[in-house]
């Protein structure tokens, strides 16, 4: 019962980096672009949302007002960073594979050279603490589980039905999804494309730098080289998988990050069980589900991938 | 807002590489006005409308709006001047409903938080309801057949308050009765709004339209009044040569059944049954005539029995062997021959070559291929030849298909689908959107191959169409035959009463 619970508790915090950058990457995808550099801006975030807390120093009052320009720092460098790439894919229409991996590469190869630069070794932050909340944290089992995370975990959650609204109830969102799947008819009825994929790969952008931050403020307090471990890959991946709807991304995170807990736990309790194979598991999980999910032709962005150029007719 | 009392295109020139589709158009229309815009497939009237709209920049030229130059440097600036255009190929995004395509431009239902579809659909229930377009704004685009979607092209440019409107072949999926009713609504707005109107059936643009604009090549080529001059003035004026559209006159067939379809359910994407308990039989030598409102099972049938949609239930019996659930490239294996409704996403690969398309379903026969490998210079040559044969307008056989214009797509389709030599057509709407002379002459190549011997079903709401070339007409209505009957029988008054769902008992 206490390991279930732990492994819950665990898990969920877990997810929210995952969460938050494939919620981003869903607004990409949906205007039509997919940002496969999200690993390389969450690195850069990772690094940037610590730099701050890290050289104003620890403790204090102000403490908190720090983290919070660290993670602020994050998304706008992260927004800074989306925006380039689409200048890159969107107005010069290179291919937006190669560019991502570039974008991946540039990333986690600055985010790692200025932290040798300005930090060096591991040094750890206090970072952003938890903050049960209060009656509700103290019901057994739902609260361990559910209410007593940080900030950012609460608020990574409030994204979930925030990007549905935004995505499926205003404007903006139609916009969005209109020039992902038919860039065409968006033009004709006068939207102007381009601008809306760079308003979205922003939006995506802010979103993996705030992933990065919060693994670097939240989860690890710490920055390391390896520290997004892939995660924007699976991100990525998190929105196929969720068929671009932010409450299956959501699903998509969870069961990821859950496999990842207890897998935590087998090796705690020190069961018998090959290592190597419960490191493998959540990620084995993400390809058997990603092979076993029918990818939906009809409610996916149509025109992912492809750059739009009005006077060409295909 | 004031009004449009003149428009104006001078000296308009636009070039594509390797084609000139505008070359020096002037045309004018003025307040309250509609003026035909015709001309043979890829003449050049999309690409005139797109300048129009600003949705490309003319190379050469200007437009005046009431006198007074404008420059549209998108559809945006071309709305604010309040022309509105209805497209050839729908603008619509498949995985949005009615209500929000149409939100996509209303630009009064948006607010920045919260995008107000009721009010969007007020105004589609309005706008529907005044002009008697009657369409589902809850539908997703696709769920819709092409006849669907074209009226709701038609409710979308309604609803953004356009005060001219562009037409670009708004009736080549309505039904003959839906196309009355449109011509009788825009005789009715042209109080109100001047209008461009581009078709290939000319009934309609005597019907509707005081001037007339031909182009040919990219260039006009006679400019007038409508009243001055027969349909088949102006089809000679088009083509350049006297169109007269071929009639089957031989004697009924009396061959073996080569289609045989038994009780066949499928169903359609919305999940009900599209056929239902569904019989037809062709024989070779034999062209049945499939009529009906399109959204009564055609697409559903056509893709049944390509091997493209699940059947529920019965036999599909080509030659003797059932094809019910049978892969694809089984079913043209065994020589049926298509021409898909959907002629982008169905017809051909848009992104490859002309020559490619002509060859995509002969990849692996020896003719083209070798161990593997493509023979190109028998691909060069089959495509050098169809395209002349078929009058394809395209600069070379290398450019890519995408790139051809709506009636030159079709009959790339046409010429690879009648030249594989199949031993049954099926053939769904194939001359929508041609001009008079390409649909002369397909209607003879379908004569012909029927005279071959070669099983047809011809799938069309065009009734003219239907009885010109129908040995047996059969009326669809609601997935169930209605009924069958020999050439002899069949009037358009009785099919139109049959297409409607009355019973013949009923009616007559
Ligand atoms: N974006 C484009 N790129 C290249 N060529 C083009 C493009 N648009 C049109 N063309 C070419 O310009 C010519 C005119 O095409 P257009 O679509 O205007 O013809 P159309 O008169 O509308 O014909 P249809 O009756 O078949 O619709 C064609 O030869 C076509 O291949
Ligand atoms: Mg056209």
């Amino acid at each position: 019962m206490n390991t279930a619970v732990n492994i819950l508790s665990l898990g969920i915090p877990f997810s929210v980096a995952l969460l938050i950058a494939s919620l981003g990457e869903m607004f990409n995808q949906r205007s039509g672009v997919f940002n496969l550099g999200c690993e390389g801006i969450m690195a850069m975030g990772a690094f940037l949302g610590m730099l701050v807390p890290y050289s104003v120093g620890h403790g204090g009052p102000t403490a908190e007002i720090y983290n919070v320009l660290g993670l602020l720092l994050a998304m706008g460098v992260g927004a800074l960073f989306g925006t380039l790439f689409g200048l890159v894919v969107v107005t010069f229409r290179a291919p937006e594979g190669i560019a991502g991996i570039g974008l991946q590469m540039f990333g986690v190869g600055v985010a790692g050279t200025l932290f040798r630069h300005f930090i060096g070794g591991t040094q750890s932050v206090i970072g952003i603490d938890r903050t049960p909340i209060p009656l509700l944290s103290a019901i057994p089992i739902i609260g361990p589980i559910f209410f007593s995370h940080n900030v950012v975990v609460y608020l990574a959650f409030l994204f979930v039905p925030l990007s549905w609204y935004i995505l499926f109830k205003t404007p903006w969102g139609l916009r969005v999804r209109a020039v992902g799947t038919n860039p065409r008819a968006a033009d004709s009825i006068g939207i102007n494309v381009n601008r809306v994929r760079y308003q979205a790969l922003a939006v995506g952008g802010a979103l993996a730098g705030l992933a990065g931050a919060y693994l670097s403020l939240c989860q690890a307090k710490m920055f390391s080289d390896g520290i997004i471990a892939g995660r924007g890959f699976i991100a990525v991946a998190l929105v196929y998988f969720g068929h671009w709807h932010p409450v299956k991304i959501m699903g998509g995170a969870l069961l990821f990050s859950l496999a990842q807990s207890l897998q935590l736990a087998i090796q705690g309790q020190g069961i018998a069980f090959p290592y190597e194979f419960a490191v493998m598991l959540p990620y084995v999980l993400v390809i058997v589900v990603l092979a076993f999910s029918r990818e939906s032709q009809l409610l996916g962005p149509s025109a992912l991938g492809k750059p739009f150029n009005r006077e060409k007719r295909i | 807002m004031h009004k449009i009392t003149s428009l104006r295109m001078e000296h308009i020139t636009k070039r594509f590489p390797g084609t000139l589709a505008c070359d020096d158009i002037t045309l004018s229309v003025g307040e309250g006005e509609i003026l035909a815009l015709v001309g043979e497939n890829g003449a050049g009237k999309t690409t005139l409308m797109n300048i129009l709209m600003g949705l490309y920049q003319s190379d050469e030229g200007r437009i005046l709006i009431n006198g007074e130059e404008v420059r549209f440097k998108s559809p945006n600036d071309a709305f604010s001047a309040g022309l509105g255009m209805v497209h050839q190929q729908y603008m619509l995004v498949s995985n949005m409903t009615v209500t929000e395509n149409i939100a996509l431009g209303y630009k009064a239902a948006w607010s920045a938080l919260k995008l107000d579809l009721a009010k969007v659909r007020a105004r589609i229930v309005e706008i529907s309801d005044k002009y008697g377009l009657a369409v589902d704004p809850d539908a997703y685009i696709w769920q819709l057949s092409v006849g669907e979607q074209q009226r709701v092209e038609l409710v979308k440019t309604l609803c953004l308050g356009a005060r001219f409107l562009i037409l670009d072949e708004p009736t080549s999926a309505l039904t003959p009765q839906e196309t009355d009713e449109l011509i009788v609504l825009l005789k009715r707005m042209k109080r109100e709004l001047s209008i461009i109107f581009i078709s290939h059936k000319l009934q309609e643009v005597k019907n509707l339209c005081d001037n007339l604009l031909i182009l040919r090549h990219g260039a006009v080529v006679y400019e007038g009044k409508t009243a001055d001059h027969s349909m088949a003035d102006i089809a000679a004026l088009m083509t350049g040569h006297e169109v007269e559209l071929p009639v089957n006159e031989e004697e009924a067939c009396s061959g073996a059944v080569v289609l045989d379809i038994r009780d066949l359910d499928v169903k359609s994407d919305r999940g009900f049954l599209a056929l239902d308990g569904f019989n037809l039989a062709v024989r070779c030598g034999e062209i049945v005539g499939l009529a009906g409102v399109s959204g009564n099972g055609q697409r559903e049938l056509a893709e049944a029995i390509n091997g493209l949609r699940r059947v529920e239930r019965g036999q599909i019996l080509f030659y003797g062997e059932d094809l019910a659930n049978k892969s694809p490239h089984h079913i043209i294996d065994s020589g049926m021959g298509y021409i898909p409704e959907e002629r982008n996403t169905e017809g051909i690969v848009p992104s490859f070559s002309l020559k490619e398309n002509l060859i995509l379903k002969d990849t692996e026969r020896e003719e083209f291929s070798n161990h593997h490998f493509l023979k190109n210079k028998a691909i060069e040559e089959n495509a050098t030849e169809l395209r002349v044969k078929f009058d394809i307008r395209s600069p070379n056989t290398s450019v890519a298909a995408g790139s051809l214009s709506g009636g030159n797509i079709q009959k790339v389709i046409l010429a690879r689908e009648i030249s594989r030599k199949p031993k049954f057509l099926l053939a769904v709407y194939p001359i929508r959107g041609l001009d008079l002379g390409a649909a002369e002459f397909i209607h003879k190549q379908l004569l012909e191959k029927r005279r071959e011997g070669v099983g047809i079903l011809l799938i069309s709401e065009e009734l003219d169409e239907i009885l010109d070339l129908s040995d047996r007409v059969a009326v669809i209505f609601k997935g169930k035959i209605q009924q069958i009957l020999d050439r002899k029988d069949a009037n358009r008054r009785k099919l139109g009463i049959l297409m409607a769902g009355v019973g013949d008992d009923q009616a007559l």
